[in-house]
């Protein structure tokens, strides 16, 4: 059998979800290459690709939740409007209260699990498009925000800014500066946390009875019915764990900034959704990885620096540029889920 | 008795009708905001006349804010109603929109100077040319929801998020300034007459969209498209093709609203301008009890909304509710709004009803 042939073999037993995956990760390398070549040097530091994990942990734990909830078929557009709400109300208490940090940390999960909660309720048992929901979702958490203080300040707190500033050197990377001394690579405590995200919703989705439902829900939430499945509370449990992980992100996001401010986090829920979708998952449902949306995240994030490292430094070119690619992708996944559907009315 | 008892009857059954009747929903809402806003403080309703800083007679109050700034929100509920109707999503890109058609707008008449002291073209022509490119951004919209089959909502998030950069890159990012004061006639007061431009161009808009409903078949076409889609095109509707003619019509609503919120300001901000206005279109067609899913739909009840919302949104100004604060209030209104809507509730409140007639018969009987 000849190598081409095999290939052709190969490419035709691809699942949808393999077939996006392989794209996703082939267009991060290939990005992630392409800048090291026209960019210079910079991008072959291994800071450079620490700092774009620790400038991103929060929107890979958003973007989890964001594709999990895709998965199952909804969408979720709320989760940025929690973060900044998660982010006021913990520097308010940290800041003007003095608080303690691990009652912050319960306040965030507090907030994210009471929007899961409310929203997954509304979608799941009133039947009402997740669209609606979770828009006014956002305005209520976006209203929030400025309802709980108008003005943006950073957080003294002493414990926090300790927790903050916690470096955790990665061993084995490093670069030798202009000075020629050996600095060693570091990565946030955000980071550990969206990579522990990342594994075990990995696993959940893989291995877990619970984790095969979301997608037969997604899938064909009729014939889930058939099978038994309680599509009612598995759409609920997944706006609910979306909603707990807004709660997580945000904290984790509160400690990257390390200040509140009302207009945290702009946006937020656009690049978690356009990194899900680059990252493979389909809008239709039934069709996603996690592993997927990590690279989603990070090919979202190496465009970005390689759009400000250009000298286009001006905001708008990364708006522009994320909404382009997120077309690009959109496109992508109508025309195989057009060849799926021809595929499937020659076969039958 | 009997003759009482058959009154009775057709009363009931009169108001029975009127509560089903579509209309009735951003009425009750109109009347109890009224009523709200009579207790609280009657000199809500107080209208002045006034003369302005040109020395031209205005009408001012808060019924006078209300018919002005609710006008461009009923432009923009035609088409968001249209588009709703038909495809069964909204769009979500209106706001950007109108800062891409108010960019243009200017970049027009302003040339290649921020500052122009004399207009570079004439404001009609500007017009055109902005109701040419968001027609265009309309057609791109209506192009992924309707040849790409992607979810309306999801579709428009693309603008949703470029909108704004894309405008203020019209300008290279400058903040024109129009000193022409004929150019604020649009959003202002004409010369003489004492109400607000946008209410006479709001009432134009209306008029024409009369018209078309009247005498072409796009309002039977697109409910029907919104109620069943394959079955439309059995019946040799082309429910792609009608889908994409309401978001390029709701380009066009986007258009006259863009040039009402420049005309207003002389200016632009990109980032401010038209700021949660989807939000506001949004609650305007599910005010107007026009169902979010599609099918069918009542424009003159969706207009009606929009007042509705712009007199909610006046009443929380007046109490002093901060602008950035208004999304949350508003919020919580669509999801009580949408909560209610919902088959299962509706279910459990004319059940309710029932049992309370029933045991009213009991009453009666015993």
């Amino acid at each position: 059998m000849s190598f081409g042939k095999k290939l052709r073999d190969k490419s035709k037993n691809i699942t949808d979800t393999n077939l996006l995956l392989t794209i996703t990760i082939v267009v991060f390398f290939a990005m992630y290459i392409g800048a090291i070549l026209f960019q210079g040097k910079g991008f072959l530091k291994p800071q450079t690709f620490f700092n774009i994990l620790n400038a991103n942990a929060a929107l890979i734990i958003l973007s989890c939740g964001m594709s999990l909830v895709m998965i199952t078929g909804g969408i979720d557009i709320s989760v940025g409007g929690v973060t900044a709400l998660v982010s006021m109300c913990c520097a308010v208490y940290l800041d003007f209260h003095n608080g303690n940090i691990f009652v912050a940390v319960l306040i965030a999960l507090a907030i994210g699990l009471a929007f899961g909660l409310v929203q997954g309720f509304l979608v799941a048992y009133l039947d009402i498009q997740p669209f609606i929901v979770t828009l006014a979702g956002m305005f209520f958490a976006r209203g929030m925000t400025t309802i709980v203080n108008t003005n943006p300040f950073n957080v003294a707190n002493e414990s926090f800014v300790a927790l903050k500033d916690t470096r955790i050197y990665v061993p084995g990377f490093g670069s030798v500066n202009k000075l020629g001394k050996y600095v060693p690579a570091y990565i946030e405590i955000g980071v550990i946390v969206a990579l522990l995200v990342v594994i075990v919703l990995f696993c959940i989705l893989r291995w877990t009875k619970l984790g095969r439902k979301f997608y037969a829900v997604g899938g064909n939430s009729q014939s889930a019915l058939m099978l038994g499945i309680n599509v009612k509370r598995t759409k609920f449990l997944s706006h609910l764990i979306c909603g707990l992980l807004a709660g997580v992100g945000g904290f984790v996001y509160f400690m990257h900034v390390g200040s509140g401010s009302a207009s945290h986090a702009s946006g937020m829920e656009m690049n978690a959704i356009a990194s899900s979708i680059i990252g493979g998952t389909m809008l239709t449902g039934g069709v996603g990885n996690i592993i997927g949306t990590f690279f989603g995240v990070l090919s979202l994030s190496t465009i970005q620096n390689i759009v400000s490292s250009a000298g286009l430094d001006q905001a708008w070119w990364t708006g522009i540029t994320i909404a382009a690619m997120l077309c690009l992708f959109l496109v992508v996944q109508s025309i195989v889920m057009a060849r799926k559907k021809k595929a499937l009315k020659e076969n039958s | 008795m009997q003759t009482k008892e058959m009154k009775k009857l057709n009363l009931s059954e009169f108001f029975m009708k009127l509560f089903r009747r579509q209309i009735f929903i951003p009425i009750a809402a109109l009347l109890l905001l009224a009523i709200f806003n009579l207790i609280t403080d009657p000199s809500f309703y107080k209208i002045t006349l006034g003369y302005n800083s040109a020395g031209d007679p205005v009408l001012s109050g808060y019924l006078m804010t209300i018919l002005d700034y609710g006008s461009e929100l009923a432009i923009l509920a035609i088409g968001m109603t249209l588009v709703t109707a038909a495809s069964g999503g909204q769009d979500i890109s209106v706001g950007a929109g109108i800062a891409i058609a108010g960019s243009v707008i200017l970049r027009v008449l302003c040339g290649t100077n921020s500052r122009p002291e004399t207009l570079q073209a004439p404001v009609i022509v500007a017009f055109l040319i902005s109701c040419v490119v968001a027609m265009l951004f309309g057609a791109f919209n209506g192009a992924l929801v309707a040849y790409f089959k992607i979810q309306p909502m999801v579709a428009t998030l693309i603008l949703f998020t470029a909108g704004r950069s894309i405008a203020a890159w019209i300008n290279n990012n400058e903040l024109p300034i129009i000193s022409e004061p004929s150019f604020g006639y649009f959003g202002g007061f004409i010369p003489g007459i004492p109400i607000p431009t946008p209410f006479f161009i709001a009432v134009a808009c209306m008029i024409i969209m009369a018209l078309v409903l009247k005498f072409t078949n796009l309002g039977l076409y697109t409910q029907a498209v919104g109620i069943n889609e394959s079955s439309s095109r059995l019946n040799g509707l082309n429910p792609a093709f009608i889908k994409f003619l309401t978001f390029v019509i709701l380009g066009l609503c986007v258009a006259v609203a863009g040039l009402i919120k420049v005309s207003r300001l002389s200016s632009i901000n990109y980032s401010v301008i038209a700021k949660d206005i989807e939000m506001d279109a949004i609650l305007a067609v599910a005010l107007g009890g026009n169902a979010l899913s599609g099918g069918k739909f009542n424009m003159t009840a969706s207009i009606l909304g929009a007042y509705v919302i712009q007199f909610l949104t006046t009443t929380l100004y007046k109490f002093n509710v901060q602008s950035d604060a208004l999304s949350a209030y508003k919020a919580v209104v669509v999801i009580i709004l949408v909560v209610l809507s919902t088959p299962v509730v509706r279910e459990y409140l004319s059940s309710l009803g029932k049992k309370l007639k029933f045991t009213r018969n009991v009453k009666e009987v015993g």
